[in-house]
C-alpha cells in the first residue's frame, strides 16, 4: 500500500514541478514554436509554408544548439507570424515548423533531413548547428535543391564545398579567418606592451580543436609568438587542473584555449583557481554564451573568446531586446545573431521571389544584398559572406567584437587585468 | 604532491560516481544503465536551486538523497521487482534490467532537456585552498570530503551492522540468503535505493565543479561502470580504490606525460585489470 503512495506522491510532485515550470519560463523552446505555429494556423485561413529543422534536442550538441539556434526560431516565427506571415502570390501565408531530435547523431540527422523532404515536403529548412552536421548535410540538401544557409560551421572548404553544392552558403567565416582574429588580437596587444611573445595554446582532442591548433601553430610562428605550451585533452576531461597548471608552469603571456563548452567553463574556472596571471586569456566556444558571465560575474572581465558581436548599432539592441522579451533568454554574443540573420535572409528571399520556389531562392540570396541583424549581407562567387566579427572580449557585462573580418566596427582589445 | 593531491580528488569523485552503481549492480543485480541521468538530475537539482534561489547545494544535498532515496526504492518495487520475479537466472535479469533501466534514461533525459536544455553551469566555492604545497579547488575538495564520508559511512554500514550483514549476503547469493531468513526483495530494494541516494548526492557534488547537461549522463555510467568492474562487483572497497587508481593514473599522466593520454591511459589500466583480474581487484572468482 505505501510504496503505492509514494509513487503517486513522486508522480504528484512531478507533475506540479512542471506545471510550475511551464508557467513561469518557456523552457521548452520547441513548444513554443509549435504553439506559436498552431496558433496562427487556426488563425489565419493561407496554408501555412513549412520549414523544416533537424535540431540536437538531445545528446553532446543540445546545451549549444539550445542557446543558439532554438531561441531565434522561436522569436523568428512569432514576428513572422504575428506581421500574418510571409508574403507569397498575393497573400500572407503563416509560417510553421517541423523539428525532428537527432540526438546529435549524423546518421539520425541525415535520415530526418532525408524525411523532412520527402515525407513532410517542407518548403525550405534551417541550418543545422555543429560544422560536421552542415557538411554531413549538404548533400541531402543539394539533392532536393534546398538552400542551405550554413551557421554554425567554420571550415577552410569553403570553396570547394560550395562548388559541389552550389545551394549552400556560409556566413560565420572560415577555420583561417577565425585563428586570424585571435592571432590579430595578440598582435594588436603586445603592440601595446600589455603582452610579450609567450604563448601557451591547449585544443580539445577532437576535430575542431585539432584542426584549428593545426592552423594556429604557424600562424602565431608567423606573427612572431613563440609556443611555449601546446597540449591537447580529451572532450569531456572531468579536471583540467593539469592542464591549468602546466600552462602556468610554462609562464605564458597569452593563454589561448581551442575548447568546447565543458571545458571553456572548467578551463577560466581553473584558471581563476591557479590564478593564471596572463595578459591575455582566450577560449573558443561558450565563451559568448550569457551562462558564461552568469557563472563568472566581473571576473571574466577582459577574457578573450570566440564570437563576439558590435552591440551599439540599433538593429542589434532591437534583436536582443525582442530575443529576451520572447523567449525570456539573452541571446550569445556569437552565432545567435547570425543564425537570426539566416532567417532573416530566407524570408527576405521567399518574399523577393513571390512564390515557393526553392532553385529560385538560392538564386535570389546569391544575386542579392540582404538586410540582417549582423548588417548588410551579400554572398561573394563562392557564396560566402565576408564579413563576420571574430573575436569579442567581456567588457562591463558585454562581449564585445575586437576583431572582425569586413565588419569593421571592431574596439580595440584591452588587457586582462587579474581574475576578480 | 601535485599528482596526489589532484589525483586523490579526481579519485574521490570517481568514487562517488560509482558507489551508488556497485550497490545497485553488485546487491540488488541491476546494471542500471539510468545511472548516470539520475546523477545529472541531482546535479539539475543542485543548479536550478541554486541559480533560482541561490541556496547553497550543500543543502540541496539532503532533499536530493532524501528524494533519490524514495524516488529509487519506488522504481525498483515497481518497474524491477516484476523483472526479478520473472527472471529464471542473473543473465536473464542482467538483460532485463539494462533494457529497463535504458528505456529509463531516455525518459529522464527529456524530461531533463524540458526542464533545462542548456549547460547546468554556476558557482559555488570556486575559490583556491592551498593544500600540502599546492592549489586546489574549494569544491573539489568538499566533494572529496563528503566521498570519504559517505565511502566510510558505507563501509561501516555494510561491515559493522546487521542490515550490512544482510546486504553483503544478498550480494554473495540471494538464494542462500532467502534460506537463512533474509527477505531478499527488502534488502535489494534497500540497496538499490541507498544506491540511488548516493548517486544523486554525488550529482550534486560533481555540478558544483563539472558543467554539465541533460544529455551527459551516458559518459558517467560509462565511467562508474568502468570502476565497479574494476573494483569487483558487489564491493564497496574495491570500488574506492579502484576510482582512487584511476584517478591517480590520470593526473599522473596529464601531468608527466601528456593530457591528451589520460583517457588512454584509463582505458589501458582497465584492460590490464581485465586481463589479469577479470573478476576485478576485491571481486570474487566465480565458482
Amino acid at each position: 500500500m505505501d510504496t503505492k503512495l509514494v509513487v503517486m506522491n513522486e508522480m504528484l510532485f512531478s507533475l506540479t514541478n512542471w506545471e510550475d515550470q511551464m508557467k513561469r519560463r518557456n523552457f521548452l523552446a520547441l513548444a513554443g514554436v509549435l504553439t506559436a505555429g498552431l496558433m496562427s494556423t487556426s488563425a489565419l485561413a493561407a496554408d501555412p509554408i513549412k520549414f523544416g529543422v533537424v535540431s540536437h534536442l538531445t545528446g553532446p550538441l543540445a546545451g549549444g544548439e539550445a542557446v543558439t539556434h532554438i531561441p531565434n526560431i522561436e522569436l523568428w516565427v512569432q514576428q513572422v507570424n504575428d506581421r500574418g506571415g510571409l508574403s507569397v502570390g498575393g497573400e500572407k501565408r503563416p509560417i510553421e515548423i517541423v523539428t525532428y531530435d537527432d540526438k546529435t547523431n549524423p546518421a539520425e540527422h541525415i535520415k530526418a533531413v532525408q524525411r523532412l523532404a520527402t515525407q513532410d515536403k517542407v518548403d525550405f529548412m534551417l541550418s543545422p548547428y555543429g560544422t560536421g552536421f552542415n557538411l554531413a548535410a549538404a548533400p541531402i540538401y543539394a539533392k532536393y535543391n534546398y538552400p542551405l544557409i550554413a551557421v554554425s560551421s567554420i571550415t577552410d572548404e569553403i570553396e570547394e564545398l560550395t562548388e559541389r553544392f552550389p545551394n549552400m552558403f556560409f556566413t560565420l567565416g572560415s577555420t583561417s579567418g577565425f585563428v586570424d582574429g585571435v592571432v590579430t588580437t595578440l598582435t594588436k596587444l603586445r603592440e601595446q606592451g600589455v603582452i610579450g611573445n609567450k604563448v601557451a595554446m591547449v585544443n580539445v582532442a577532437d576535430a575542431f580543436g585539432i584542426e584549428l591548433a593545426d592552423t594556429a601553430r604557424p600562424k602565431f610562428v608567423e606573427a612572431g609568438f613563440e609556443i611555449v605550451y601546446d597540449k591537447s585533452y580529451p572532450l569531456g576531461t572531468p579536471d583540467l587542473s593539469p592542464v591549468v597548471k602546466g600552462a602556468k608552469a610554462a609562464s605564458p603571456d597569452a593563454f589561448v584555449a581551442w575548447s568546447y563548452p565543458p571545458d571553456t567553463f572548467a578551463l577560466a574556472e581553473q584558471a581563476i583557481i591557479e590564478d593564471l596571471d596572463v595578459g591575455a586569456y582566450y577560449s573558443a566556444v561558450a565563451t559568448a554564451f550569457p551562462a558564461f558571465s552568469k557563472k563568472f560575474g566581473g571576473k571574466i572581465e577582459g577574457v578573450l573568446g570566440a564570437g563576439g558581436v558590435n552591440p551599439d548599432t540599433p538593429a542589434m539592441q532591437e534583436y536582443r531586446n525582442a530575443h529576451e522579451e520572447v523567449t525570456g533568454k539573452v541571446p550569445d554574443y556569437w552565432a545567435s545573431a547570425t543564425y537570426y540573420a539566416q532567417l532573416q535572409i530566407l524570408e527576405q528571399a521567399i518574399e523577393g521571389v513571390g512564390e515557393i520556389d526553392q532553385a529560385a531562392v538560392i538564386d535570389y540570396i546569391k544575386a542579392n544584398e540582404f538586410d540582417t541583424v549582423i548588417g548588410p549581407v551579400k554572398f561573394d562567387k563562392h557564396n560566402n559572406s565576408d564579413r563576420y566579427w571574430s573575436v569579442g572580449q567581456w567588457r562591463d557585462g558585454q562581449f564585445r567584437a575586437v576583431a572582425d573580418t569586413g565588419m569593421g566596427d571592431s574596439a580595440d582589445p584591452v588587457a586582462k587585468e587579474g581574475w576578480n | 604532491m601535485d599528482i596526489v593531491i589532484s589525483g586523490l580528488l579526481l579519485g574521490g569523485s570517481y568514487a562517488l560516481i560509482a558507489m551508488g552503481l556497485n550497490l545497485q549492480y553488485g546487491v540488488a543485480r541491476i546494471m542500471n544503465l539510468a545511472n548516470g541521468e539520475l546523477l545529472v538530475l541531482g546535479a539539475l537539482a543542485a543548479f536550478w536551486v541554486f541559480t533560482t534561489t541561490g541556496m547553497s547545494p550543500l543543502v540541496t544535498l539532503f532533499a536530493v538523497a532524501i528524494l533519490g532515496f524514495a524516488g529509487s526504492w519506488a522504481v525498483y518495487r515497481v518497474f524491477l521487482v516484476p523483472l526479478v520475479r520473472r527472471s529464471a537466472n542473473q543473465g536473464q535479469l542482467e538483460v532485463d534490467s539494462i533494457l529497463a533501466t535504458f528505456g529509463m534514461s531516455f525518459f529522464l533525459v527529456g524530461v531533463m532537456v524540458s526542464i533545462h536544455s542548456e549547460y547546468f553551469t554556476y558557482s559555488f566555492l570556486a575559490s583556491p585552498v592551498a593544500l600540502l604545497g599546492t592549489t586546489v579547488a574549494l569544491n573539489r575538495l568538499v566533494a572529496f570530503c563528503f566521498a570519504v564520508l559517505i565511502g566510510g559511512g558505507l563501509y561501516l554500514w555494510l561491515n559493522r551492522t546487521r542490515a550490512g550483514l544482510a546486504v553483503r549476503a544478498v550480494a554473495v547469493s540471494p538464494e542462500a540468503a532467502g534460506l537463512v531468513g533474509i527477505n531478499v526483495d527488502r534488502v535489494s530494494a534497500l540497496a538499490f535505493a541507498v544506491g540511488g541516494m548516493v548517486t544523486g548526492v554525488a550529482g550534486v557534488l560533481v555540478s558544483t565543479f563539472i558543467t554539465l547537461d541533460a544529455s551527459v549522463g551516458v559518459i558517467f555510467t560509462m565511467k562508474a561502470l568502468i570502476i565497479v568492474i574494476m573494483g569487483g562487483v558487489g564491493d564497496i572497497r574495491g570500488s574506492i580504490i579502484a576510482a582512487l587508481i584511476l584517478g591517480m593514473v590520470e593526473s599522473a599522466v596529464a601531468t608527466l606525460i601528456d593530457p591528451g593520454l589520460t583517457l588512454a591511459s584509463a582505458y589501458l589500466i582497465f584492460l590490464l585489470i581485465l586481463l589479469f583480474r577479470p573478476q576485478g581487484l576485491f571481486g570474487r572468482r566465480a565458482a
